[in-house]
């Protein structure tokens, strides 16, 4: 059966942690385990900030992934925000349009084994990353 | 969740007891800053065992408050980030550059008197 998931709605920053410890809580009911577990929190709380600092609101939705014999997690992060204009730049390690590091959108893009951005200006991103168990 | 600062002879123990949001964080911050001039510290250790993720913003704002308290005249270290976390850390390229960090609390407190008695040397 398949998980029909978690949502978690981000509002302020406080959510963040929320999210990535509801994250890490289906990540070991999945079975991950060690340090896919802290890959996948911490890849959940960039994209969770990414919504806080850019759109302000938005959601994150977990659930169990599955493709043929692969079992693993599955991250959605929803905005209705301003959008991403340039999404290569955005992909850009260490390219921030704030203060930030610029670190979020490739860092968690890298922890993830899957990772895919939809972004349409003036409507608003959608992040799908995944995990799969090894 | 608030984190509880120990004055510790000429340092201060900074112990971080749960996960931390951005404000938490950004009020350990403030409070450290404060804190280094009512007992006028020379040294700073955060402890951040129990931390299970330190995210881009940790790790700005842990090298942000180094560099304050080292405007405050006092040395930070960081002990007791996790194998786990500094993976992760490592994946995604965050560095706690110009910030001491040792293993654990005692390792720490080392730092912190290799780095003193350096510092009378110069002194002399």
């Amino acid at each position: 059966m398949e998980n029909d998931g978690t949502s978690v709605a981000i509002n302020s920053n406080a959510d963040i942690v929320e999210a990535r410890q509801k994250g890490r809580a289906l990540a070991v009911e999945l079975g991950f385990d060690g340090s896919d577990l802290t890959l996948i929190a911490a890849a959940i709380s960039e994209i969770a900030r990414n919504i806080v600092d850019h759109a302000k609101t938005g959601q994150i939705i977990l659930n169990a992934a599955s493709q043929g014999s692969k079992r693993g997690i599955c991250i959605i992060a929803k905005d209705q925000g301003p959008g991403i204009k340039d999404v290569a730049k955005a992909m850009q390690y260490g390219y921030s349009t704030r203060k930030g590091l610029g670190v979020g959108l490739p860092g968690a893009k890298w922890l993830m084994d899957e990772f895919e951005i939809d972004t349409k200006v003036g409507v608003g991103t959608t992040v799908t990353m995944k995990k799969w168990l090894h | 969740m608030h984190v509880p600062v120990l004055k510790q002879g000429g340092y201060l123990i900074a112990s971080v007891q749960s996960v931390l949001s951005d404000a938490d964080l950004l009020q350990l911050r403030d409070d450290l800053a404060e804190r280094v001039g009512q007992f006028r510290s020379r040294g700073v250790i955060i402890d951040v065992t129990v931390l299970d993720v330190i995210d881009s913003f940790a790790t700005r704002t842990l090298r942000a408050v180094a560099h304050m308290l080292k405007l405050r005249g006092a040395e930070t270290v960081i002990v007791g980030i996790q194998p786990d976390v500094a993976f992760a850390m490592v994946q995604l390229g965050l560095t706690l550059e110009g910030v001491g960090t040792a293993l654990d609390l005692e390792e720490g407190l080392a730092y912190l008197n290799r780095l003193s008695k350096k510092n009378v040397k110069h002194g002399k």
